[in-house]
């Protein structure tokens, strides 16, 4: 039915997930889109009734098919699925009849249009705020603003560094959705959280048999970004064999999945970012210089809070709206503002976000005051702030990457373990009193314990 | 060990939050129990699910999609979970008890 080879060049090529049934509702063939929607590949999915595979909110699903397969209608439905990624995304169904050249009727096709661009794209139109939704008076701020849509122009290699917490995933996400590339998948990648083999056939991807474990085919991070764009988080994690193999691909515009010896042909857009100096681990050793310069090819730099103090009370009220769920929003009351306003912030924006949605979470809608900020920003002076979160006086060694004394926030993911432990000291090991404490909602905590390993 | 799987038929439910049917069960090196209970929701709610496997104290929950805030839910109350599982869950269960199942599993039918 389906079986015409070039159908895979066409389906790949519509800038939505599609899904191809047969009259039975069970899945003939779907696109890359949709095998990176669902995380299944068209091996798995093929012959399974298609509502096991999308995780749909049309229910009863084959209710929908009715019109379209009884009196071959075009019908288009606002809905939801459920990614592989346990996310659940809002999309619009659409859904046709495919006839054959006699008019008898083959099955049906799905295409999921994903509905959470759309404000995305509604910003791009309305060009929001000047400087694509970054909320900032700093003038490195504002320039890193105005280069967005520049960078988004070209299909270069985009280099982003800067500190943890101060936004680099949502300018990677910005400058793909100011592309063309902004119909095909987003892609990130984070080169520290697994061991290299893993990592390996995560991002190549495996043909079934490749090495023991590996029962199905696995398209891969560059298969399924196809034409989007794939980020590589902590860059700098990335073990020096795999940087070979990276520079490679991206030298030759085409890679081969583990234990495969066809050529799949690689036409994603790299993004890197770190919070290291890649230029000083390219001098110890430790980051290929070809690579690094292949990957420089722009360059973004963010600057840490305390580089943007001015940005402060701006990006306060900006959260305060956006966890406030009434049109009255609450406020900081002159004592609770200050002691925002004279922390330093090792966490950046990310950290002031945690703190304004703790504070709102405690103060239920009413003004903000001292007592609903976290315990460590009211420890005293800062000092006393990072001895009593140390517990030992260390402060930090002398890797102060940018040379601008940032040294103690560049260990920001050693405070962060230690006020972790802490919290979770003082509340015995219950959890949900740790993340109430730390500001965090319960899967943030997890998501960090995982992380740092507790 | 008590199973809780949520099912649509004699499926594997495609979707946690969705769900209707569940079946509780116990399975027990390698044995499947031979009565297992089946509830029926008054209307799907993944919260009244999570409520009813805490209330079960059931050790593990067998389903299909599971969206993150559950997921995560019942990870904290220490209840493990095979997710993403397609397939007939009688089937599906013979391979739990066989120490088999994994997450994100396809599961097909029985040869007849």
């Amino acid at each position: 039915m389906f079986q015409n080879a070039n159908l895979s060049n066409l389906l790949d090529g519509i800038p939505h997930a599609v899904v191809l049934v047969d009259k039975n509702l069970s899945v003939s063939r779907m696109n890359r889109r949709a095998e990176a929607l669902t995380g299944r590949n068209n091996d798995e999915a093929a012959g399974i009734p298609a509502d096991f595979i999308l995780r749909t909110s049309l229910h009863p699903f084959p209710d929908y098919f009715k019109p379209v397969l009884q009196e071959r209608q075009i019908v288009a439905h606002e809905g939801d699925v459920l990614d592989r990624n346990r996310k659940i995304v809002s999309v619009r169904f659409s859904i046709s009849p495919i006839e054959s050249n006699s008019d008898d009727l083959l099955g049906a096709m799905v295409i999921l249009e994903d509905l959470s661009l759309a404000p995305y794209l509604q910003e791009k139109g309305a060009g929001s705020d000047g400087f694509d939704g970054i909320v900032s008076l700093n003038q490195k701020m504002q320039e890193v603003g105005e280069q967005i849509p520049v960078f988004a122009g070209t299909d270069a290699s985009v280099l982003i560094e800067g500190e943890t917490g101060t936004g680099k995933g949502f300018v990677a996400e910005k400058i793909h959705h100011a592309s063309k590339r902004s119909g095909y998948p987003f892609i990130k990648v984070n080169c520290g959280a697994l061991p290299e083999p893993l990592l390996e056939s995560e991002l190549f991807g495996h043909v079934r048999g490749a090495f023991p474990g590996a029962e199905n085919n696995k398209p891969g991070m560059f298969r399924l970004a196809d034409r989007g764009t794939i980020l590589f988080t902590e860059i700098g994690d990335l073990p020096l064999t795999l940087q070979v193999k990276l520079l490679t691909v991206l030298d030759d515009g085409e890679f081969f999945s583990l234990g495969s010896t066809r050529k799949v042909a690689m036409k994603a857009r790299i993004i890197a970012a770190t919070g290291r100096d890649l230029k000083e681990m390219v001098r110890e050793g430790r980051f290929r210089e070809d690579l690094y310069y292949r990957l420089n090819v722009l360059r973004l730099r963010l600057p840490p809070l305390r580089e943007r103090v001015e940005d402060i009370p701006l990006l306060i009220d900006n959260f305060v709206k956006l966890f406030s769920s009434g049109n009255l929003a609450p406020h900081f009351d002159k004592d609770a503002r200050s002691v925002l306003l004279d922390y330093s912030f090792p966490g950046n924006v990310r950290e002031l976000r945690n703190i304004v949605e703790h504070a709102i979470t405690l103060s239920h809608g009413e003004t903000m005051k001292r007592e609903h900020l976290p315990e460590y920003l009211l420890r005293g002076s800062e000092e006393d702030k990072y001895a009593s979160i140390w517990g030992r006086g260390q402060k930090t060694d002398a890797s102060d990457a940018y040379g601008d004394g940032r040294n103690r926030s560049t260990k920001w993911d050693d405070v962060e373990k230690e006020m972790i432990i802490e919290a979770l000291r003082k509340s015995r090991g219950k959890r949900s009193e740790a993340a109430k404490m730390l500001g965090w909602a319960r899967s943030t905590l997890y998501r960090k314990l995982k992380h740092h390993g507790i | 060990m008590k199973v809780l799987i949520a099912v649509s038929r004699d499926d594997i439910a495609p979707r946690f939050d969705l769900t209707v049917e569940v079946v509780i069960i116990d399975v027990d090196d390698g044995v499947v129990f031979p009565e297992p209970r089946e509830l029926l929701l008054s209307e799907p709610s993944g919260d009244e699910l999570c409520a009813l496997a805490v209330n079960e104290a059931v050790d593990l929950v067998v389903c299909g999609g599971i969206d993150e805030v559950h997921y995560e839910y019942l990870m904290w109350k220490k209840i493990t979970l095979i997710d993403g599982v397609v397939g007939p869950y009688r089937e599906a269960l013979k391979l739990l008890a066989d120490g088999l199942l994994a997450p994100n599993a396809i599961v097909r039918a029985a040869a007849q």
